[in-house]
């Protein structure tokens, strides 16, 4: 499939103009999360795929590496199947959802059994549905972008209704995209008005009273409906979220129907802002229990309204909005929960850039600049709102493993793992993919062929020489992580050429800044 | 003592005193076939297969080029030398050497599907034989060509119905003439300048190829739509393709069997077609051999090398410059 999300999306419109109407509510429920309960564990799956096909088990490691997926490899690397099978995928789904109460024998043979009745990239799929886990690049809301063009149907009603309850064995497609097992009339969003990241000096912007300053929060960017006496959260990539927060459901009494929120989702304690790893804690769960919710609580930080008392408001002016969404907050009876993003106050650009300089101090971002005068737009739209990020964190680290990419990459070493120093040792933080030109690649390729000391399967222990900066976005506890610690989105910044190994920073160093966010804010 | 060894110019046959593709300018080099990174500029001379000449003279110029025809056997400081065909492109071949009853067989690049146009793959017995890798794993285990070419060609006809331009990125010595080979009666095949360059020099020594149309800043837009446009790796990202508005491309290369493949490179569709043997191949053509010593070059060399030996197959893995097929289209590219 092509990477392309556009064809991406126009290749699941060609899908459901074509397909067995009986597939489609499984095919919608796997790429939704949907999925059935496992049948098989992987560890056998692969095991009898190493049997099958008479490879050493380390050169199926080799192959796994090397596809980076494992029904992938397995789909590659099984005999030719001795003939083609005709099944539809709800009969392969309701089959192997039978296998549950069978044993190890009897699974077996049905999957080998499957396997040679189905071509390469029909074992890809067959794998992934009996290995639980269906996530080939496409996610739920590319899917719901192709079931709105494919129906006519508004992607936002199309989003409630696969995020509602259903089974797959028991709806039929029409009736699942139509949402007639939801009331997709109360549930949805506006699109989000999103802003252009600050390249500019501020002043740049113009005068300083015409502007509103906010922080820009850490967390997940999330609207919230009340209509006609239900509630609905939803996420900035227009996701359905309602039943992960439920410290937000006092919102259905205390919200007026036809009020509509835009804010942040934060974990919020004592009044503060954590940082945004704590929050992680409670991202994408189907059960929360008792320690997450004391130690992750959450809070809302609104930022806007967009509707109330049923009339969208987004066309009347930001001073005005924020006016009214200042009344609806302070009407609501449970305090400290759902709250006022604060502004900013601040007289000169001057003076704007100095607090922005305190921005992680509160576990903030940086700043955010909205026009008072600006009208809530749909989407980006330069010139009315304007994200003021403060620069990531940066740690010098020395590479000590390289290990070659797959594909095409397969005979460059481009992906490398970093270390600080721990007294006498190194100890490694962080992998990253080469964020380097390709002039760098070969350099760097170069040094590892010359430098390697050690092999370990696909990775070479290398010479502790060269020096990149890491740049990254958070740090966070981690007990899988021998550090102690795992950074937030580390990448290449630089190869400090300048730099000699005996100069990077150490662990000491790390372990100071995570102490530092994880201090309650100032 | 050893026929050949590995040195930092390339394969060296100290008896005949001569090497087999170096990287490095020396006295004679023995030439297995026309990809740029199997033959420099700047060597002495050169001996390799007839349908190879016109290649080296086409890519380096004016060059002592001495050329033998398949398995006719000439001898240089009392070593034997034939060529044998190595399936991988037109006029590539295996090296065979003998001395004093020893046979050692370097075989550059080869494939052992016949692809409709090079001479096919012979096996070789020897007591060496020297491998490439490319695809040494597994997982690499291509369709049968007609398959490939079906897949292909219905996704010609997608493309049309969608009013799309048929874009096809293949290598310009070897790849594209199998395609152009292989999708003949499908359509008008437009070439990009370094494939129609070669085809010329290929028409002038003779091989017959099918009829292309050489693409120049005067080919309208309109008559590439209906038609196939083949064009090198070198432009698959460039302005030109950017620049027709509706185009689909497709990458013919065997990286397309896996997806992470695919990805890399931001295609439209993959189609694993290769000059390269597969897994079976290599290990079919292997064994064919007999050899009591492999030797494997470029690609997976340390996986395949370990796997031969856990098979009873002695073998060992050796550096070589070879492998980078790429650079051999922006040495075309450069020059026109």
């Amino acid at each position: 499939m092509s990477n392309k999300t556009n064809d991406k999306m126009l290749a699941l419109v060609d899908y459901f103009n074509e397909a067995d109407d009986m597939d489609k509510p499984y095919v919608i429920a796997m790429f939704t999360g949907k999925r059935p309960k496992r049948p098989v564990n992987t560890s056998l799956i692969k095991q009898w795929a190493i049997e099958l096909c008479n490879l050493p088990e380390w050169l199926f490691a080799e192959c796994y590496h090397n596809v980076g997926d494992l029904s992938e490899t397995i789909a590659l690397i099984l005999p030719p199947p001795a003939s083609i099978s005709n099944r539809k995928l709800h009969e392969w789904i309701n089959d192997l959802a039978l296998l549950n109460n069978k044993d190890e024998a009897f699974k077996k043979q049905f999957i080998i059994k499957a396997w040679d009745s189905l071509e390469t990239s029909e074992r890809f799929i067959f794998n992934k549905l009996i290995s639980g886990n269906f996530r080939i690049g496409v996610s739920s809301k590319i899917l719901v972008n192709a079931l709105a063009k494919q129906s006519d149907i508004e992607s936002s009603k199309i989003m409630h209704s696969i995020m509602g309850k259903w089974l797959p064995s028991e709806i039929n497609y029409s009736d699942l995209i139509n949402g007639t097992h939801v009331n997709t009339d109360s549930s949805w969003p506006y699109p989000f008005c999103l802003a252009y990241a600050l390249e500019a000096v501020p002043s740049s912007l113009g005068e300083p009273w015409e502007w509103q300053a906010e922080w820009k929060w850490d967390g997940i960017r999330g609207q919230i409906v009340k209509r006609n006496g239900e509630l609905f959260i939803w996420s900035r990539g227009e996701e359905l979220v309602t039943e992960q927060f439920p410290e937000l459901h006092f919102l259905l009494q205390e919200l007026d129907d036809g009020t509509v929120l835009d804010g942040e989702i934060l974990s919020v304690k004592d009044g503060k802002v954590q940082a945004f790893s704590i929050l992680q804690q409670r991202l994408n769960r189907k059960t929360i229990n008792k320690n997450q919710l004391n130690d992750a609580p959450i809070g809302f930080y609104t930022y806007d309204l967009l509707e109330y008392q049923g009339r969208d408001l987004r066309d009347e002016l930001l001073s005005k909005r924020r006016q009214s969404l200042e009344a609806v907050i302070s009407s609501l009876k449970t305090k400290n929960v759902a709250m006022l993003s604060p502004i900013v106050p601040f007289n000169q650009w001057d003076e704007l850039a100095k607090l922005r300089e305190s921005s992680r101090d509160l576990n903030s971002e940086g700043i955010m600049l909205k026009k008072l005068g600006s009208l809530y737009h749909s989407g980006r739209k330069r010139g009315d709102w304007w994200k003021w990020k403060i620069n990531p964190y940066t740690v010098d680290t020395v590479m000590i493993y390289a290990q070659k990419g797959s594909g095409r990459r397969a005979n460059f070493y481009t992906d490398y793992t970093f270390a600080v120093r721990d007294g006498d040792q190194l100890i490694t933080i962080a992998k990253a993919y080469s964020g380097l030109t390709d002039k760098e690649i070969k350099e760097v390729n170069a040094f590892v062929v010359k430098n390697a000391i050690e092999k370990f399967g696909p990775v070479r222990t290398v010479k502790p020489e060269l020096v990149f900066e890491i740049a990254f976005e958070g740090i966070a506890e981690s007990k899988r992580h021998k550090a102690g610690l795992a950074l937030r989105f580390p990448r290449i910044a630089r190869w400090r050429k300048d730099k000699k190994a005996d100069e990077i920073n150490t662990l000491d160093d790390l372990r100071q800044l995570l102490q530092a966010t994880l201090l309650p804010p100032i | 003592m050893a026929l050949i060894t590995f040195t930092n110019k390339g394969i060296y046959c100290k008896q005949g005193d001569f090497y087999i593709d170096p990287w490095l300018p020396v006295n004679l080099a023995v030439t297995t076939h026309g990809h740029a990174d199997h033959v420099k500029w700047g060597n002495k001379a050169y001996l390799c297969h007839e349908l190879t000449k016109p290649i080296l003279q086409h890519r380096l110029g004016d060059l002592n080029i001495q050329t033998l025809p398949y398995r006719k056997e000439i001898n240089i400081n009392g070593v034997k030398i034939s060529l044998y065909p190595a399936g991988h492109v037109i006029g590539s071949a295996q090296i065979r050497l003998e001395y004093k009853g020893e046979i050692c067989v370097v075989s550059g690049d080869y494939k052992v599907e016949y692809d409709g146009i090079s001479t096919a793959f012979e096996p070789v017995k020897c007591h060496t034989f020297v491998s490439e890798s490319t695809f040494g794993l597994p997982i690499y285990k291509w369709q049968p060509q007609q398959d490939i070419f079906n897949q292909i060609r219905n996704w010609i006809s997608i493309n049309r119905d969608k009013n799309q331009t048929t874009v096809l990125i293949a290598y310009s010595l070897g790849k594209a003439q199998r395609l152009m080979s292989g999708l003949t009666g499908y359509g008008d095949m437009y070439v990009h300048s370094s494939i129609a360059n070669l085809n010329e020099a290929f028409l002038k020594a003779g091989v017959i190829l099918p009829t292309t149309i050489p693409i120049t800043p005067e080919t309208s837009k309109e008559s590439l739509q209906k038609g196939i446009v083949i064009v090198p790796p070198a432009l698959a990202e460039g302005k030109w393709i950017k620049s027709l508005t509706n185009a689909a491309t497709g990458i013919c290369s065997g990286w397309m069997q896996v997806r992470a493949g695919r990805r890399w490179r931001s295609a439209d569709a993959g189609f694993a077609l290769s000059d390269h043997a597969d897994w079976p191949g290599l290990l079919s053509a292997i064994k064919a051999t007999e050899a009591e010593k492999v030797f494997v070059t470029h690609g997976y060399s340390a996986i395949f090398s370990k796997y031969l030996n856990e098979i009873g197959i002695e073998a060992e893995e050796v550096k070589t410059q070879y492998g980078d097929e790429e650079e051999e289209d922006n040495v075309e590219l450069n020059k026109v």
